[in-house]
């Protein structure tokens, strides 16, 4: 059955679905309808858990106790917010605990705007806070990919043990599409497993820490992660290509982004423009393989963000100077139309075609 | 025979690595004491701080999961919240509870978190080398107050537990010492005291432990042990500072 529904309350809905009993959060805008909405759905689940914390600081920290203890658990804000939670996940994966995290971005630096943007990029795909370490991050383009990508993001989260963020937008917290909720199977029964605290009965007493004294030590445990994270960049990339096949040029654009550059194609398309993109839906880790399959073929690539440039870098890193790279970013919230981004693409793409000749 | 006198199942059999008159390694003792005789270990979890103690878990036989500096209070808040059957608690310092940790404490007290929480007080940052911590006493001299601490320049020492019994939801709130051995058995007292307000759900419980730091404070641990007594304590008075029924 479809519903109607804000990207942001489909979120909750997905995650409860997905086995989620525990949210932790602190207000702020654009994603103010997911804490509500848990207040009031966590009420009606056994075990329900819901905090208004007094922090992002202590919300991330309540998620650390929650997962510690084998719930599914997760949080939410938005880009100033996410920086103040960035503590609590670098501790997240170090102690190799798994939790959801939901960035609904915003303009920024500083308490810039509440607009939708795509600031956090580059806070999102390096980790985020202090160390070596990376987490997953999920972009969702739409209200059903954001429900479906919540219960994935849980999933991956248990599998890898590590947080996984979901990196939206306000446009995506709070626009209203139809969604369908898909059945799921049972979830794995996280306190079974061999790390969860639940008092040392009938078995050695066990410890979760990031503190390892031992240089040696710390580098064993900072190369084990890069080999979790070496599994997840062979079996987690996720994208989403759109008229590809014949085109001239390929456009790579993700999240509201993406959406806003589906409908420029499409009228590029209508006007004989031989125009197609890639929609990387993991952004941690990259679909590289893709874009160098892809520069095979085209040697132009336009990379369209909310931001100054971010994902940008990682288009070139991937190319390594193998194709043209074209950017186009409005960063500061502004979104800008479909008509808007045809004529600069299209600018872009005759250039281009004229270099060839 | 008669066993009068053992190591606590609950405590490790290995040497500790805290300072000759260091209080942490008593507390520890204490703590693993309580636990053995209200059998509770097996469904103990403790939240050990960022500072000395954070090497909690290389003695106390129980499960542990280590928090942010500060955060202590909210991720008990966590893992209670998830297992509200189970004895959950943390071991703070006075700069982690005090300074970073201060919203931590002050919200999940003011919740009414069925968590315990033990406040070790010894007025410095101890791991980081004796630094002015929010306990610090007002003319006490430390490698960041030189001059000694100024109440126009670095303001005065909190009052944690007096702070706390303004706020309507604390259960149990006592300050305790380690410095002699009858203040220990008051302390052993105390720690049992929080952990049964916990165990019948009466709401949060907090034991402020005034404990010796004889390499930060320049002071032989005899010396020590004289200056709670002498002078700390004539800050931090001991007693019960908030009870409510359990």
């Amino acid at each position: 059955m479809k519903r109607l529904m804000s990207g942001n309350n489909a979120i909750g809905e997905a995650a409860v679905l997905a086995g989620c009993t525990c949210y932790f959060g602190y207000p702020i805008t654009p994603q103010n309808e997911l804490p509500e909405y848990m207040a009031q759905r966590l009420a009606a689940v056994p075990d329900g858990v819901f905090i208004q914390a007094e922090s992002e600081l202590a919300a991330i920290n309540m998620v650390l106790g929650a997962s510690v203890a084998g719930a599914r658990a997760m949080t939410s804000s938005s880009s100033p917010g996410i920086s103040l939670k960035q503590e609590g996940i670098s501790f997240l994966a170090a102690q190799e605990l798994p939790a959801v995290i939901v960035n609904m971005m915003r303009g920024g630096p500083g308490l810039g705007n509440i607009s939708p943007a795509q600031s956090d990029y580059f806070q999102a795909t390096r980790g985020g806070g202090h160390g070596d370490y990376k987490i997953i991050v999920l972009a969702p383009a739409s209200v059903q990919e954001l429900a479906d990508i919540t219960a994935l993001a849980f999933d991956l989260a248990d599998m890898y043990r590590t947080p996984v963020m979901i990196l939206g937008d306000g446009m995506l917290g709070q626009m209203m599409e139809p969604v369908t909720f898909h059945a799921r199977k049972k979830e794995r029964h996280l306190a079974r497993a061999d790390y969860v605290l639940t008092g040392a009965k009938g078995r050695p007493a066990r410890l979760v820490k990031s503190l390892i004294l031992d240089p040696k030590e710390e580098e064993d445990h900072n190369w084990k992660l890069v080999r979790k994270y070496q599994r997840i960049e062979q079996q987690e990339v996720r994208y989403e290509t759109f008229l590809l096949d014949d085109a001239a040029m390929a456009v790579l654009a993700y999240g509201t982004a993406a959406r806003i550059a589906r409908g420029a194609i499409k009228r590029l398309r209508e006007e004989g423009l031989k125009i197609g993109m890639i929609r990387p839906i993991t952004l941690w880790p990259f679909p590289n393989k893709i874009i160098q399959n892809t520069a095979k073929h085209l040697q132009d690539f336009f990379v369209f963000e909310m931001s100054t440039g971010q994902m940008v870098e990682d288009v070139k890193l991937a190319l390594e100077g193998k194709a043209r790279v074209h950017f186009y970013g409005r960063p500061g919230g502004v979104v800008p139309t479909p008509v808007e981004l045809s004529r600069i693409i299209s600018r872009h793409y005759y250039q281009s075609q004229k270099r060839k000749k | 025979m008669k066993n009068v006198y053992a190591r606590p199942h609950s405590l490790k059999n290995v040497l500790n690595h805290y300072c000759p008159g260091c209080g942490h390694s008593i507390i520890h003792r204490l703590i693993a004491e309580v636990l053995d005789e209200l059998d509770l270990r097996e469904k103990a979890i403790c939240v050990p701080p960022a500072g000395c103690a954070v090497l909690a878990y290389d003695y106390i036989d129980i499960d542990m999961v280590e928090a942010p500096h500060g955060r202590g209070a909210a991720v008990a808040t966590g893992v209670k919240r998830v297992l509200p059957d189970k004895l959950v608690f943390s071991y703070q310092g006075d700069g982690d509870l005090a300074a970073i940790g201060t919203a931590e404490t002050f919200h999940a007290a003011n919740r009414g978190e069925q968590i315990t929480i033990f406040f070790v007080n010894n007025a410095v940052y101890g791991m980081t080398g004796g630094q002015m911590a929010p306990t610090s006493l007002l003319g006490q001299k430390t490698t960041t107050s030189p001059a000694g601490r100024h109440p126009g320049r670095e303001g005065y020492p909190i009052r944690v537990c007096e702070v706390l019994a303004q706020l309507g939801a604390p259960a149990y709130l006592e300050r305790v010492a380690v410095n002699k051995p009858a203040a220990i058995r008051v302390a052993k007292k105390a720690i049992a005291r929080a952990f049964q307000y916990q165990m019948k759900k009466s709401g949060f419980s907090l034991v402020e432990i005034l404990s010796p730091c004889p390499t930060n404070w320049k002071l032989n641990p005899v010396e020590s042990c004289a200056w709670i007594d002498d002078v700390m304590s004539k800050t931090f008075p001991l007693g019960v500072i908030k009870e409510t029924k359990c």
